[in-house]
């Protein structure tokens, strides 16, 4: 439904986003990732048409944004970068606004509102000035513009930055909730959100397309995707470093003291390779007292900062 | 630039425009001041009683000294605000044209100016309770002024758009209908009449405000007249579409 073909954008002699191109097809939530200015929401912003790009082609279920930008516009619902509204106004008034351009009247209009403030929990607060409320509240009210008129394609720049954790779930609720018919993208800065809404995540640094794949796959870049962490209680750390390093499969691994001479050793695996079973054998076979045992889905903090810090060779090698 | 132009949206975006000036305190204090400032200049400055005529030129005549002062600070935050805040990136991606938004904000602020105007009949009541005046002169006279304050309006939206600083529309605004205003003045036409050809003198007579205010002030309802407005309002309302699209996202 969301078709980016080879988009540019630049500002001077500053290129913002530098060819990128992606689909998003209904029932697809992606999650746009990448450090503070990499071209995230100046991507958002050309897919919503605020920005015209520079080249490239955007199409929203079959509307070309360049051409036809009311058409387009029409069947998305955005919510910009910080979740801007009339500070003036209260939400209610807000949302009768938003309906009316949207193009609905009378009962259905009436319908149409009620439903957005009860999705987003704004009952207590609609005749409240803007200004005057959280940041909690505000962010919902940006929500509730952008899910008023049951949008086809979604657009939410950080739908949860600055949120308290409870608020943070009640948006993603609402985000799986209505993930099913509609195309969703959201960027953020949160690695876990990827995982708790998005079945697909991109990666953008410095303007470009670095990553696009499911959250599982960007676990499976990570060095600590299989990995084994064991806690033992054990005399001497640094021999059972080397015992454990000789188990087959294990390319390396870490120690870490914990207090009550407790030691955490994690086991990275060679590439591609599952250790847990020889792990645990030889931990049962050589008698291991063993605290604590798991396994690592993968670290994405740790594959996010490889992948937007690598430098151009390392980055061909990458994609 | 998108140039569709929709009834629909420019309503809806009035409506918005015009039930903030009334959720916020401004238009209480303008609509104050305005009276206030129009009954200080018709009866002390203008001298209503002393002139001992029943008319209302005393009151009209100081309309464009009047707006020179309040309308730019009613068309100061039309653009820049939206900018500040950042609403503009909302606005800009509803599925609306540029031209809807800004015939939308122009109209409203136009309609608040309209009700201001509107506000001053007590004065039109005294005159005629006090005598005899031509009531056709001074409808002509309402009209020619509701036309001029929308070409100041047309003036300073236009200069919010350039900016997100306020004050700085706010001066520019000033500054820039000050010069539409002064070119009507004699005194200013007599300096460019030594240097320039004539028929640039009469160009730059032509675009004051006080040149056909002045003549719908004497109750000659001119086309002409009418026509210099709208096409006024209509060149600057272009002139703001253009930069709001240029601008919004800086």
């Amino acid at each position: 439904m969301i078709e980016v073909s080879n988009l540019r954008k630049e500002f001077g002699n500053f290129v913002a986003v530098d060819d990128i191109s992606l689909n998003v097809n209904q029932g697809e939530v992606l999650g746009f990732l990448g450090p503070n200015g990499a071209g995230k929401s100046t991507t958002m912003k050309m897919i919503t048409g605020f920005l015209a790009p520079t080249a490239g082609t955007i199409k929203v279920c079959g509307h070309d944004v360049a051409e036809d930008p009311i058409a387009a516009k029409t069947v998305i619902g955005y919510l910009p970068e910080g979740a801007p509204a009339y500070p003036d106004m209260k939400p209610l008034a807000f949302l009768n606004f938003i309906a009316e351009i949207r193009g609905f009247r009378g009962t259905d209009k009436q319908q149409r509102i009620d439903a957005a403030i009860d999705k987003t929990n704004l009952g207590s607060v609609i005749h409240k000035p803007i200004d005057t409320l959280s940041k909690g509240f505000k962010r919902r009210v940006g929500i509730a513009q952008a899910i008023l008129h049951d949008p086809k394609v979604l657009v939410m720049d950080e739908p949860t930055d600055g949120l308290d954790p409870n608020q943070k779930h009640e948006v993603r609720e609402l985000i799986r909730a209505m993930a099913q018919e509609k195309s969703i993208i959201i960027s953020t800065h949160i690695l876990e959100e990827v995982h708790a809404v998005c079945n697909r995540a991109i990666i953008i640094a410095q303007g470009r397309l670095l990553f696009n794949g499911t959250p599982v796959e960007l676990e499976t870049r990570s060095r600590y995707h299989n990995a084994v962490n064991m806690v033992l209680a054990t005399a001497k750390p640094g021999e059972t470093a080397n015992a454990l390093q000789s188990i087959a499969n294990v390319s390396q691994v870490e120690m870490h003291t914990l207090p009550d001479g407790l030691v955490r050793y994690t086991l990275l695996p060679d590439s591609g390779k599952s250790i847990i079973k020889e792990a645990s054998r030889y931990a049962l076979e050589h008698g291991l007292d063993i605290k604590e045992l798991g396994l690592e889905a993968g670290r994405l903090d740790e594959v996010f900062r490889t992948i937007t810090t690598a430098t151009g060779d390392q980055r061909e090698a990458l994609t | 630039m998108n140039n569709q132009i929709n009834i629909h949206n420019i309503w809806a975006i009035a409506k918005r425009e015009l039930i903030n000036y009334f959720a916020t305190p401004v238009a209480y204090v303008f609509l104050v001041i305005y009276l206030a400032l129009s009954g200080v200049f018709t009866f002390y400055l203008g001298g209503f009683y002393e002139r001992g005529q029943a008319d209302l030129q005393s009151f009209f005549n100081f309309h464009p000294w009047l707006y020179l002062l309040l309308i730019p600070a009613l068309s100061m935050r039309l653009w820049s605000e939206e900018r500040k805040t950042g609403t503009i990136e909302l606005l800009m991606t509803l599925p609306i044209s540029i031209v809807d938004a800004v015939v939308g904000k122009f109209l409203a602020a136009w309609c608040f100016t309209g009700v201001a105007l509107v506000l001053t009949f007590p004065i039109w009541i005294s005159v005629n309770y006090l005598g005899d005046p031509d009531n056709l002169v001074i409808f002509a006279s309402y009209i020619g002024s509701f036309l001029m304050a929308g070409s100041y309006l047309a003036v300073g939206s236009c200069i919010s758009a350039v900016t997100k600083n306020q004050v700085i529309a706010f001066i520019v605004g000033v500054v820039l209908c000050l010069a539409f205003v002064l070119t009507g003045f004699p005194i200013v036409l007599d300096f460019f009449k030594g240097w320039l050809p004539h028929f640039i003198v009469d160009a730059i007579s032509y675009l004051s405000f006080l040149t056909h205010f002045n003549a719908t002030m004497k109750g000659i309802m001119d086309f002409r007249d009418i026509f210099f407005f709208i096409s006024f309002i209509a060149c600057w309302m272009f002139a703001n579409a253009v930069l709001v699209d240029m601008k919004k996202a800086d």
